[in-house]
């Protein structure tokens, strides 16, 4: 499904990080490799180190932090916020909505759209593209948009397909109307036959958590994780992404007149090192162009990598310069989103810690 | 050409895995849990970087990497000389 946008602007983008780094090599123990075997691991993939939340820390604490952030600094202002969307895989409760409790902390006004929106990694795209919607309303001239994931405490440590490129993090990036004129393109396909490629079997309504499923249990492959625990099929979802993201992106191409040369940067959802190259290769791109850096040194925070790679890899940059940029998000739903829109004096751009 | 290319991804894998026999005929390496996903991308990166390619993404699929035969034929489908 496409979408067309006119007078939209991201006018700032910061990303909050936990201070707790843990290395790639202080884990190789956990898993059922030989430490031989896990060095090529690190290479193929782009593992170094990642950020871990630390016990206790949820989505909301980060979100908030960087709210908060943002209030002190003068860069948001709180009557200012007409909507709040929270993208997250790991809300703090089922209910009430995330969105709903920032609201309260912060005593933002009544009259503000509060909303929850259940997705992960193209939990960006999804996000932007309901701003944009909700910006087409007069009442609406700003929204914060919070992508936010603490799902490490999800992920077993046991798991090697998992736990080394699993990130927590959260991004606030407000989104508001524009006088400028340029065009935003964007894009949003979704297959629930995959749904269960990504998936958490425990903690919802049709499987509540109980001393049962914590039990550990080792898969074929060696690795141990509960019913609790995030599970990921990566051979499936590496075959989606191979097959699904070019196309989606050759069609943005098309859709929106733009040739691949002309735009500055693909900023692309961070897996790995491995599958990003693929996808770089396969439509055309120079490996610089598309950076493949977040998982490397921060890990996979899902919907968090894109603005986490755009604040890191290009951070002051497009608070002076104007850029065009391809966005892409794909994973669990299974969703795939991407959008093609001009970037131009953002306020901020920055990465903080929390 | 042919002999070399084979000749080169029994090197690889051999280095890859070497508690196991890639030489043996019949065998299916993925089957028989002689290389796993982790083993596969280890080895795409190798001969991508020996050969000057980049395997396309869609062709990697545990039936290309079955047996040293699969393998020649993917990269030569892949533009490998």
């Amino acid at each position: 499904m496409d979408f067309v946008f006119k007078n939209k602007r991201i006018s700032g983008i910061l990303t909050i990080l936990p201070k707790r780094a843990i290395k790639f090599e202080d884990e190789i123990e956990n898993y059922s490799f030989s430490p031989a075997k896990c060095m090529k691991l690190k290479l193929a993939m782009g593992y170094k180190e990642h950020r871990i939340a630390e016990p206790g820390q949820t989505s909301v604490d980060f979100a908030i932090h960087g709210m908060q952030y943002l209030f002190d600094k003068g860069l948001l202002h709180r009557e200012d916020v007409d909507a709040i969307l929270f993208v997250s895989q790991s809300p703090d409760y089922i209910m009430p909505p995330s969105s709903n409790i920032i609201q309260g902390h912060f005593g933002i006004k009544q009259d503000c759209v509060c909303m929850d929106i259940s997705q992960g990694c193209a939990g960006f795209e999804i996000g932007l593209i309901q701003s944009f919607m909700l910006l087409d309303q007069p009442a609406i001239n700003k929204v914060v948009l919070l992508n936010a994931e603490v799902l490490s405490s999800r992920t077993s440590r046991r798991d090697r397909n998992s736990w080394p490129l699993a990130g927590d993090a959260a991004a606030v990036t407000v989104v508001e109307k524009s006088d400028d004129n340029s065009t935003i393109y964007a894009n949003i396909k979704m297959d629930g036959t995959g749904a269960f490629a990504l998936n958490i079997p425990a903690g919802g309504f049709r499987m509540p958590s109980t001393a049962e499923t914590a039990v550990m249990v080792q898969d074929d492959a060696g690795n141990w994780r509960s019913k609790d625990n995030l599970v990921m099929q990566g051979d499936d979802v590496f075959n989606f992404v191979q097959r699904e993201v070019p196309p989606m992106i050759e069609h943005l191409f098309e859709q929106s007149g733009v040739d691949r040369n002309e735009v500055d940067w693909y900023m692309f959802h961070q897996p790995n090192k491995f599958m990003l190259h693929k996808l770089a290769d396969k439509l055309g791109i120079p490996h610089e162009k598309m950076p493949a850096n977040i998982v490397e040194n921060f890990g996979n925070a899902s919907g968090v990598t894109v603005p986490t790679c755009i604040c890191y890899n290009l951070g002051d940059k497009l608070v002076s310069d104007s850029m065009k940029l391809c966005l892409a998000g794909f994973g669990v739903g299974l969703t795939w989103s991407s959008l093609m829109m001009d970037f131009e004096n953002l306020q901020f751009c920055k990465i903080i810690e929390y | 050409m042919l002999n070399n290319m084979k000749e080169q991804v029994i090197k690889i894998l051999t280095e890859l895995r070497p508690e196991f026999d890639f030489t043996q005929e019949g065998l299916n390496f993925i089957e028989e849990g002689m290389l796993d996903s982790f083993d596969v991308v280890s080895l795409v990166n190798e001969l991508d970087t020996k050969y000057g390619i980049s395997i396309d993404g869609l062709d990697i699929v545990p039936d290309n990497f079955s047996s040293v035969d699969s393998i020649v034929a993917l990269l030569i489908k892949n533009g490998a000389k």
